[in-house]
Formats: C-alpha cells, sequence, structure tokens
C-alpha cells in the first residue's frame, strides 16, 4: 500500500522510431513505452508497475499528425484524443471516431493523451489496479470472478480466468471503421487489423493487445470503406465526463432507400475486447432501417452473455445500445 | 429590514487572493531548516495483530533518519484512533513512520520493512458481523455504544431468521442499543389514515477533502509549533495538547489554509501529532503529508445507515407517527452517532406527533467514520424525500401540500425532550421554492416523451446551526485600525473572516480599516467554537457581538474620563466617539486607543473577564498594552434548538434506455436568519446542492467482503460529480428573516444546503419511475436500469458497502 510517489526509472527520450526500436528491443520487458502518460503514469504513481527503464516515444515527429492518404487516413500514434475530436477530416468522414474521441476520460486527459496510449491502455479491474497479485498481474487467482467478488464493471463474454473489459473509448469505434493497426519491429513493419488487434486472456492474460515487447504502434490508418457512412457512438458511464464506460457502443451503417446494406457494431465495456455484434449486425443487414429492425437485432446482442454477480445490468444497457445505434444512427 | 453597513452585504474575504493566485500557504507548503519528511506504513490487511516489526534494513540505507513505531506514542484504548497502532483494524491503519531526507527516500524504505501481522476476523457490512456466528470487527466486541452513563464494547448479535426478516424490509427485532422516544407512538399510528414501512440502505463514502491532511512540527523552547491541516483553529488546541502530552500552553498551531475538512478535520486528529511525537525523538522538524490514497483511509467517511422506518399519516396528511431502526456503520474507531441525529431530523422537519428511535451501532473494519456535512439529517432527508412523496400519493396530496402541512415553524417542539426552537420559516422557503422553480408548472407538466421522462422532487435540509458561550476578542490600535482576532479555522467557507463584521457592524467602521488575525495560535486568538456543525455564523456573531459593545462601552467610558461627562452622553460613529448632544466634541478611534493603553487596566487588557476561557486569556496578555481591548463571553440569551434550514427543487430527465438522468433545473432556498454574506451562501447552497447530487447518485464505499479491499481510493473511482453531472446553473435564493436568539439575527447554513439536494434530487428520481423508491443511496446506473428492465438488483437487500 505504497501510492503517490513513483520509483526511479531510466527514461530514454528517441528522437526517431529506429531509435525508440533499438531501445525497445535492447529493454525488452524491462522498458516502458510512454506516450501521453495517461495511463502509465497512474501505474507508476500506485506502484503497482515498477518499470526501470522508460522510453519515451513523444519526441518522434513521425508518429504524429492525422494525414489524408490514398486509401483513407492515417492518424499517428501520437495524435492526441482532442486533436481526433477536433480534427475536421475524421468529424466529417468518419464522425464515429470524433464521437467516441470527446467522450474519453476528460478534456484535461484529452489533450494529454494520444490515440496509441488509448488503444494500448491496460484494463481498469480495480484489484488489479491496486497492485494486487492477480492472474492478469501474474499470479494464480482472480479476485473479481467470486461470488462474493466486487465485478460490476466487469465482463459479460470471453471470461477465462480474467474477467476485465477493454476500457477504451476509442477502440469499438476504430473496429468499425476497420481500422489497420501498424506495428513496427527491427524487422520491419506489420498491419493488424483493429479487430484482432485486441486480445482477451485465452490469448494471453497479460496482455490486452498484440503488440509484444520490441513492438510500437506507430499509426492507425482507416480505409475508405466507411467514409460518410452513417455512425452512432454512444457511452453510459456512471458520470458524462472523467469516467470510463460502463458499455458503449459505436456503429457504422450503409443506408440506401432506407435498407441497411452493410453495418457494423462494437461495444466496449463487455469483454477484453471490443466486442463485434456479428448476429445483430446479420440480423439487421438487408432490413429496413427502422425500429423493429433494431428490436430484433438488439434481442441478439447479449446472447451468450454470462453476467457476473454485479453486473447483469449490463445485459439490459447493451441490448438498449444496440438497439439505438440501429434505431438513432 | 434593518439597514445594515456589512452584513447582508458581499466583500472580498483576505484570503481569496492567495487562492487564485496560489499564493496562499497550506500545511505542505512550510519549510524549515533541517526538516525531514516521514512517510506512513499502513496496515495491508483489514485486522489483525502486529506481531513482529523488522526495519534493520534501513539502518544502513542511506537518506534514512529514523522510525517511529506504536512503542513510541502513547497508547490509545480501543476503539479510539491511534497515532500508531500495532492492533490494526482497517486497510490503512498507521501502523509505523520513517523520516528520511526526502520523500522519494522515505517511500523506498517502505519496501525494506518487514511487518508481521497476524491475521483476525474482520467485517466490512454490519449485517454480516450482527448476524449469529459473524466476525467482530474488533476482540472486544462488534458494538461500541458512546453514552454519557458510560461508553463501552458490547458483542450484540441476530439470529439468522431476524437478519432475514430484516433484509426483508420487516420490522427488526434484534437486540439494540439506543432508544428514545415522545408522544404516543402506538396512538399515533392508530389515528393514522394511511400507514406504511420502508426499509432503506445509505452507503457511507469518503469526506474528500482536497487537502490530504499534513503536518509539520518542531519544538523550540518546549514548545511544540504544529503547522497542520485544521478545521478549527482554537477548538484544535485542547485536543492537539492532549494528543502531544503537553500542556495547551505549550503548543502553538499554525492552519492559514486548509484544503477542505467537511467535518473529517473538526478537532485535532492523531495523525497530526506524529510529528511531534517523531521530531522529539530524532531532534528535527518533520513533516508528515499523507498520500492521497491514504487520505482515503485515514481521512474519514460518512457514517453507513441500515435502517427501517415506520410513518402513519392522518387524512389530511399531518403526520401521526414515525417509528425509526437504523444500524449505523461506526466504522473500526466507533465514531457516529449519525443515527439518533437522523432521528432529531425526522422529528424536527416532519414535525410527526410521536415517535421512536431505536438504533444500533456496529463496527466495521472499514475507513474510520466521522462527521461529515449534515452527519445523520443527510442520510435521513434522501431516505424521507421519495417516502413523503408516497404519502403524498397515497392520500391525492400535492407533494408540496404535505410538506408544508408538516413543516416546522416558529412553534414546533423538536427531539426526544421537545425542545423548542429559536426560529423557523420552513413554510416561507417551501413557498418561495415553489415559486421560483414553478412547482405548479413543472409538477403538472407531461412526463413520458420517447423514451425519455420527466421527474421532480422536494427536499429538506436540517441541521441544528448554532451554540453559544465562547469568546469574541478585538483591539484598537493607536494607528486607527480595528483588529478583528477570530479563532475559527479556515476551511474555505470564509465564516472566520464574515462572522468578524458583526464586530465592524457594532462598530459602525469601515471594512478597509480592519484587519483580521486568524490561522496561527502566536496571532493571539480567542476561545472559538469548532467550525463545523453549521455552528460558526450564528455562534460567532454572538462573540464578535459581544466583543465589539465591550470595546463601545470602553471607548465611551475613556471619551466621557477624558473629555467629561458620563458615557451615555456619549455614542460613535465614523470611527469617532462623540458627544450626542455636541458632536463636534469628540475623540478617534485612534485617540481613544491610545488613551486606553495610558489608562491601562480593562481598556488596554492588562486586565480581563475572569469568565473568558484560558486560550482568550493568554491571547489578551500578549496584547496587552498595545490597543484597547473588547473581549468578553458570550453570555446573550439563548434557549432551545437553533435550526439552519433549507429546501431545494429538482427537475430531472431521464432515459429510460440508459438509465441516466440529466438535472435540467435546480432551486435551492436557505432558511438560516438574516443573510450575512450573500456570495458565502450563495457557495454553500451552490456546494451543497453538488454535493447532494453527488450523495444521491454517484458516491459510495465499494468494499470486496473476501479480504476488505476499499474499490475507492482516489478522486476518481469515488465518483464526485463533475460539471458536467450537475446543472450549469444552480439557482439559490434565501428566506431571510431574522432569528431572535442572533444579535443580527442570523443562524448557520452548511449542512442542510446538502441535505435539501440529497432529498430533492432522490424524489425527483423516484417520481420519474412512476413513484418507486429504491431506499437507498446512492440511487446507481445499474440500479435505475434493473428497475426498468424488471430485473432484480444485484445485491442481497440491505446490503452496504457494495457495488
Ligand atoms: C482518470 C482517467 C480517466 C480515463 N477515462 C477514459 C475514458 O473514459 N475512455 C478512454 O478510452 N480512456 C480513458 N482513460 C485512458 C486515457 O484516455 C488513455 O489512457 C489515454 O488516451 C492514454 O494515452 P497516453 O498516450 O496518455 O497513454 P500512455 O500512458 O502513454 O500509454 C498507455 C499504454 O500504452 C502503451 N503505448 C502508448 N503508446 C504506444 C505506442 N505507440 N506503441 C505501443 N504501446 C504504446 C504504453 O506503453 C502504455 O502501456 C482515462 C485515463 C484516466 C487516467
Ligand atoms: S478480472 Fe482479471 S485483472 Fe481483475 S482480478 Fe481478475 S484476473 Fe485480475
Amino acid at each position: 500500500m505504497a501510492k503517490d510517489m513513483m520509483t526511479r526509472f531510466e527514461l530514454y527520450q528517441p528522437a526517431d522510431i529506429a531509435g525508440a526500436l533499438e531501445l525497445a528491443g535492447k529493454l525488452g520487458p524491462d522498458g516502458w513505452l510512454i506516450a501521453g502518460g495517461q495511463d502509465s503514469l497512474d501505474w507508476f504513481k500506485d506502484r503497482a508497475k515498477r518499470p526501470g527503464a522508460v522510453v519515451d516515444l513523444s519526441r518522434i515527429e513521425s508518429m504524429r499528425g492525422i494525414r489524408e492518404t490514398d486509401s483513407g487516413l492515417e492518424i499517428g500514434a501520437l495524435a492526441t484524443v482532442t486533436e481526433i475530436e477536433e480534427n475536421t477530416l475524421i468529424k466529417s468522414r468518419y464522425a464515429v471516431l470524433a464521437d467516441a474521441a470527446s467522450r474519453v476520460a476528460s478534456p484535461q486527459i484529452r489533450n494529454v493523451g494520444t490515440i496509441g496510449g488509448n488503444v494500448c491502455q491496460d484494463t481498469r479491474c480495480w484489484y488489479y489496479r491496486s497492485g494486487i497479485d492477480c492472474y492478469r498481474a501474474g499470479g494464480s487467482t482472480c479476485y473479481a470472478d467470486t461470488p462474493e467478488g466486487m465485478n460490476r464493471e466487469h465482463c459479460l463474454f470471453g471470461a477465462d480466468r480474467c474477467v476485465a473489459v477493454s476500457p477504451s473509448d476509442l477502440a469499438p469505434a476504430l473496429v468499425v471503421l476497420d481500422a489497420s493497426m501498424v506495428i513496427q519491429n527491427k524487422a520491419g513493419e506489420r498491419t493488424v487489423s483493429a479487430q484482432d488487434f485486441f486480445i482477451g486472456p485465452d490469448t494471453d492474460i497479460e496482455r490486452m493487445t498484440v503488440i509484444e515487447a520490441g513492438e510500437i504502434l506507430t499509426a492507425i490508418r482507416i480505409p475508405n470503406t466507411w467514409a460518410g457512412a452513417r455512425f452512432y457512438f454512444e457511452k453510459v458511464a456512471d458520470r458524462n465526463t472523467w469516467d470510463f464506460a460502463l458499455v458503449n457502443v459505436a456503429a457504422a451503417i450503409q443506408v440506401e432507400n432506407d435498407i441497411i446494406q452493410d453495418i457494423r457494431i462494437a461495444c466496449g465495456g463487455v469483454e477484453c475486447v471490443p466486442r463485434r455484434m456479428s448476429v445483430a449486425e446479420d440480423i439487421a443487414r438487408g432490413s429496413a432501417k427502422n425500429e423493429e429492425t433494431a428490436r430484433l437485432a438488439a434481442g441478439s446482442a447479449a446472447r451468450g452473455a454470462v453476467p457476473l454477480n454485479y453486473n447483469h445490468f449490463k445485459i439490459s444497457l447493451l441490448e438498449n445500445l444496440v438497439l439505438r445505434a440501429i434505431r438513432d444512427s | 429590514m434593518t439597514d445594515y453597513k456589512h452584513i447582508g452585504k458581499d466583500f472580498v474575504p483576505p484570503d481569496i487572493l492567495g487562492k487564485v493566485t496560489g499564493k496562499a500557504k497550506y500545511a505542505e507548503d512550510f519549510r524549515v531548516d533541517g526538516m525531514v519528511f516521514a512517510r506512513l506504513y499502513t496496515s495491508p490487511i483489514a485486522h489483525g495483530k502486529v506481531t513482529h516489526i523488522d526495519t534493520s534494513a534501513l539502518d544502513t540505507m542511506e537518506g534514512v533518519i529514523g522510525v517511529l513505531t506504536a512503542d513510541d506514542v502513547p497508547a490509545v484504548e480501543a476503539p479510539n484512533a491511534a497515532i500508531l497502532t500495532n492492533s490494526p483494524a482497517y486497510i490503512g491503519d498507521p501502523i509505523l513512520a520513517v523520516a528520511a531526507v526526502d520523500e522519494l527516500t522515505a517511500e523506498e524504505a517502505m519496501t525494506r520493512i518487514k511487518v508481521t501481522i497476524e491475521a483476525l476476523p474482520f467485517a466490512v457490512d454490519p449485517l454480516d458481523s450482527l448476524i449469529e456466528g459473524g466476525p467482530d470487527a474488533r476482540e472486544e466486541g462488534n458494538i461500541f455504544v458512546r453514552s454519557r452513563e458510560g461508553s463501552g464494547f458490547r458483542t450484540v448479535k441476530w439470529s439468522q431468521q431476524q437478519v432475514d426478516e430484516f433484509r426483508a424490509g420487516k420490522e427488526p427485532t434484534g437486540e439494540f442499543t439506543d432508544e428514545w422516544s415522545y408522544g404516543d407512538v402506538e396512538g399515533g399510528f392508530a389515528n393514522a389514515e394511511v400507514i406504511f414501512e420502508a426499509p432503506f440502505v445509505t452507503t457511507g463514502y469518503a469526506h474528500m477533502s482536497m487537502e490530504a491532511r499534513t503536518a509539520m512540527a518542531y519544538w523550540q523552547n518546549g514548545t511544540c509549533y504544529v503547522y497542520g491541516s485544521a478545521q478549527s483553529q482554537s477548538f484544535w488546541m485542547p485536543g492537539l495538547a492532549r494528543l502531544l502530552g503537553v500542556e495547551m500552553s505549550k503548543v502553538v498551531l499554525i492552519s492559514e489554509n486548509t484544503g477542505g475538512g467537511f467535518g473529517s478535520k473538526i478537532g485535532a486528529y492523531p495523525i497530526a501529532a506524529l510529528p511531534g511525537y517523531f521530531s522529539k525523538k530524532l531532534g528535527r522538524p518533520v513533516q508528515l503529508r499523507i498520500t492521497r490514497e491514504q487520505e482515503y483511509y485515514i481521512g474519514s467517511a460518512r457514517v453507513g445507515f441500515q435502517g427501517w422506518i415506520k410513518m402513519g399519516f392522518a387524512r389530511n396528511g399531518r403526520m401521526t407517527a414515525a417509528d425509526v431502526f437504523i444500524i449505523e456503520d461506526i466504522g473500526p474507531n466507533a465514531t457516529g452517532g449519525d443515527g439518533s441525529s437522523a432521528g432529531g431530523a425526522v422529528s424536527l422537519v416532519y414535525d410527526p406527533a410521536a415517535m421512536r428511535f431505536r438504533g444500533l451501532p456496529v463496527l466495521t473494519n472499514t475507513t474510520p467514520r466521522g462527521a461529515q456535512r449534515g452527519p445523520g439529517q443527510n442520510q435521513i432527508a434522501a431516505v424521507m424525500a421519495p417516502l413523503m412523496d408516497r404519502a403524498a400519493r397515497e392520500l391525492h396530496m400535492d407533494p408540496l401540500e404535505i410538506r408544508k402541512i408538516n413543516a416546522v415553524n416558529s412553534d414546533t417542539t423538536v427531539y426526544a425532550e421537545q425542545l423548542p426552537v429559536t426560529s423557523a420559516y420552513m413554510t416561507e422557503a417551501l413557498e418561495k421554492g415553489a415559486d421560483m422553480f414553478d412547482w405548479d408548472t413543472k409538477y403538472n407538466q407531461p412526463r413520458r416523451n420517447g423514451n425519455k421522462v420527466i421527474g421532480v422532487g422536494i427536499g429538506q435540509g436540517y441541521h441544528s446551526a448554532g451554540t453559544k458561550g465562547f469568546d469574541g476578542l478585538i483591539r484598537i490600535t493607536p494607528d486607527g485600525k480595528i483588529h478583528l482576532h477570530s479563532g475559527i479555522g479556515n476551511l474555505g467557507t470564509y465564516s472566520y473572516a464574515s462572522t468578524t463584521r458583526a464586530a465592524a457592524e457594532v462598530l459602525k467602521c469601515e471594512w478597509e480599516d480592519c484587519v483580521i488575525h486568524h490561522g496561527n495560535t502566536e496571532a493571539n486568538l480567542p476561545w472559538s467554537s469548532y467550525q463545523a456543525g453549521s455552528v460558526s455564523t450564528f455562534t460567532h456573531t454572538r462573540a464578535n457581538y459581544v466583543a465589539a459593545m465591550d470595546a463601545v462601552d470602553k471607548m465611551k467610558a475613556i471619551t466621557a474620563e477624558t473629555l467629561g461627562g458620563v458615557a451615555d452622553d456619549y455614542d460613535i460613529d465614523g470611527e469617532r466617539v462623540f458627544n450626542i448632544s455636541s458632536p463636534a466634541q469628540g475623540m478617534t478611534y485612534a485617540a481613544v486607543a491610545a488613551r486606553a493603553i495610558q489608562l491601562g487596566g480593562a481598556y488596554s487588557g492588562a486586565s480581563y473577564p475572569d469568565d473568558i476561557h484560558e486560550i482568550t486569556q493568554r491571547a489578551v496578555q500578549n496584547i496587552a498594552g498595545t490597543g484597547l481591548i473588547g473581549v468578553a463571553k458570550d453570555k446573550l440569551a439563548q434557549e432551545g434548538v437553533i435550526p439552519g434550514l433549507a429546501a431545494a427543487f429538482v427537475e430531472i430527465e431521464l432515459d429510460l434506455e440508459t438509465g441516466k438522468y440529466d438535472i435540467l433545473d435546480y432551486v435551492g432556498i436557505a432558511e438560516c436568519g438574516t443573510v450575512m454574506h450573500p456570495q458565502g451562501l450563495a457557495g454553500q447552497m451552490k456546494g451543497g446542492a453538488v454535493w447532494g447530487m453527488g450523495m444521491a447518485g454517484l458516491e459510495r464505499h465499494v468494499y470486496d467482503p473476501q479480504n476488505g479491499l476499499p474499490a475507492n481510493v482516489g478522486y476518481h473511482q469515488c465518483g464526485i460529480p463533475t460539471y458536467l453531472d450537475v446543472p450549469a446553473v444552480i439557482r439559490t435564493s434565501a428566506v431571510d428573516l431574522p432569528d431572535p436568539q442572533n444579535p443580527f439575527g442570523a443562524r448557520g447554513i452548511g449542512e442542510p444546503a446538502m441535505g435539501c439536494s440529497v432529498a430533492a434530487l432522490t424524489s425527483a428520481i423516484s417520481d420519474a419511475l412512476g413513484g418507486h423508491t429504491f431506499g437507498r443511496t446512492p440511487v446507481s446506473r445499474d440500479m435505475i436500469v434493473n428497475h426498468i428492465a424488471g430485473k432484480p438488483q444485484s445485491f442481497k437487500p440491505q446490503q452496504t458497502n457494495n457495488f
């Protein structure tokens, strides 16, 4: 129980990606990448994570900015959440991402927090954050997934020893936009779809994304596919700002003559990864965009949900948010 | 209405500039030569016994100066809080402290200390302890009763059936320890047209002081100088001296600014004395700045309730009887009393013809509890509001009407003893609020719009708001300055300053010529009341009044003695004492002050009344001979309960698909006698409104019953409302009718300002949901969603300290 005081660490501030990759490769699991620091500094101050070395990415100019490309948009991993929220291209073509950004954390955190840090941030399970030795922290028990565990904010789907959820508001928006994540390591570059970028405890209980030690997320590419579609983003949290989602929903819908041609819906706060609402999408695709379709699709949203002791309210919330995403977009 | 020069007018309290520029000094801003920094090692488990402490690794650690353990400080008998303990009774209970050249070194040292703690059973929900076979939060028992007749531990257990019945909302049949009543309760129910019973839970939550408590101390010539984070100033002195084990004259407290206390820093708390002991041991000044997380452990929390209430109403809406049973969560240190206060509030606010209160204070291994803004009154305000609405519904009455019919007025008698009140104008507050809010229109508007529904609610707040018998001290110096000595603490309400305006009013002087002295024992401050319980305004306008009257009497006497005639020939104005029949003849205050020094005696403070407190006596001794001294103990007539009252009206729009609501309108009306300081009052009413909104829907303790771990130990996790969770405009006003027992008609308001808000919002949520009463604060998002979906709630009925 020692808090509010960081441990000492070596701070590296590379000026380019090559330098950062070299450091990241050399330091391996002992090195901690930091962008805006909004998640990292919490961990450090709480002393729940005590890295020996920190690689500060914020001086790498090439990872900044939001650029138009032939195939869509490329967002540097260091773009701040505020930049995403205010960017005119994103607002006009991919409003779901700007809307999601506007609901992240608080204005102060958005001004500093980056999109890269947002998608790479760790889960908010309060047990884990308090620094205790649960599965995710390398231990051999889960404190949340017990009959008496205080698990109101935990998952409905995909439990595998760990029942923590994806905390990011941007993640579901990136999933519905079919974004691809550009990851660099010493061997080169690989891209992974947003859908596959996030991983559950069944894949690796100590990580939230496919990024491995020594790798850096350098950019996020948004294809033209969904530009200008109808969008919906809604987040329900206890508070209207400075609060993580209990459940959030992002949707992109292509509508012609009132018929849903194509649709992607993803929800946060219900699984360790942003959850694609595939069944709801299948039900809605090809149907009229109206309340009836919305209700039908929403009815499938929570199929397979396994609520914990304190979170069955998320089932109703999830269904209602999917309903609204289709009905009100 | 009296035309005052200062009372009822806005002014700029002298500490404001420092607060907006950052120059204001809080306890942690002070540095002295040779100062070292301490950090705490606190208990990682909810209940245990320290069997071994190994600090040998620190012997050779660079930068470590020393260690302080429970063996270095006075032992304290359970369940009272100790400075350091070997019997931790909650996660976060301080066990030892390390001092080092800087905080980082001290914190690193913690990781090298080995503390062995033998675990003991623990409880985080009173009902888990109360049930037969359940764990006791203390080895000595699970109940601690504090009473004048004698305090002590008890062990009380209820049978499984009794607990089950209580959970099912039935009248508790288990043992209780506290009871009072008045009137014919049975008869009251027999005469009632409508009777209902309701169970309720109000979960405790943190005080949330922005300034994590800090203290720095050193010794000089046998006197301990403490730079502390204190809610009260002079009132801290006896307790601080006791904690430090020295005479009161051997303690100096410096607390110029305090970043909030809200009841958690009323009197000297144990950790404030730690640097004094550490400093003595090390021979160096020591500062202890606890962490934000530790503030959530030792910074105290509101008492939680698990209760049951039965109420009866006559056909005309009058409450004929009330029967209240409250199990209080009094934490590990048996700090409560909220239950009985809640009963008192029922008696005063709703004036039932007869009532009974029964209470049972149960110990838990959770954060120590402390008085928090409206301790008891505000919990029960939230419980009562939706139930009053229910009574109104069953009687086919307007919710405003039923409140007016039962409203406290100047003839109401209250509490078990059926005491009189000094004055009360709840009806006027309700009427003023209803008018500003446009209750009739809002109450009768169409409520449903698609998946949105409008809810309106009314809340009433109460806390006793004054005391008496404290001292006032003022001084006029030969340079014409009027020195107002204020022994009240400065936790941000400005009442340390606004109450001195009573003296300026009496002296008819210019505010620019006044100098306020406060925040430091060495500033020669009088004995003052606790800066809590909404008492400062009533109490210290009186104390300042009597001191200023003493000065006026002395000034007239001096002038008569100097210019001839008798004192009654003279009056004051324009900072002059003048002859009534020949106004040109007179003396300036400056001249009178100079003359007072020459004349000595009581005029200059060389002698003083023998009924003033020892603290005031010392202050007078120190300033004697520097000017004209006005000093007196408040012996003005005072009888009966001094109520601070407030009423609030809320309109919300609730989304039936998400359970979220927006607060569309809020009107809060203060009923605190004469308004002393309009901006200060508005600040209280708005701050109280926001706080009530937090309590109604967001803030609560959560503990893991498996290991006693608290879930909310940070601002973010505690769920305090943000700007976007409260209305952009919070409208406030005041009844502004004078109370006869204060020279200016003023009473206090701090606590009711919040009680009316939590009550009004709870009532509005219930209204939006067609009158459903959750019987619980906070009404969280998940509860609303589950209710609308027709699903059961996640928690066990009457469970507490849970999500
Ligand atoms: C009080 C609070 C409330 C919050 N509320 C919300 C909310 O409502 N919604 C929401 O979505 N988020 C919320 N957040 C999280 C915050 O928005 C994100 O943490 C922020 O965007 C992170 O960005 P950062 O650059 O500051 O992250 P950092 O702390 O710098 O990094 C976070 C993590 O990502 C890794 N990382 C960062 N950049 C890269 C990269 N380029 N490549 C590989 N790894 C990288 C870091 O190693 C670290 O593990 C909240 C945070 C706080 C403290
Ligand atoms: S839910 Fe996951 S992160 Fe939380 S305690 Fe369980 S294992 Fe740890």
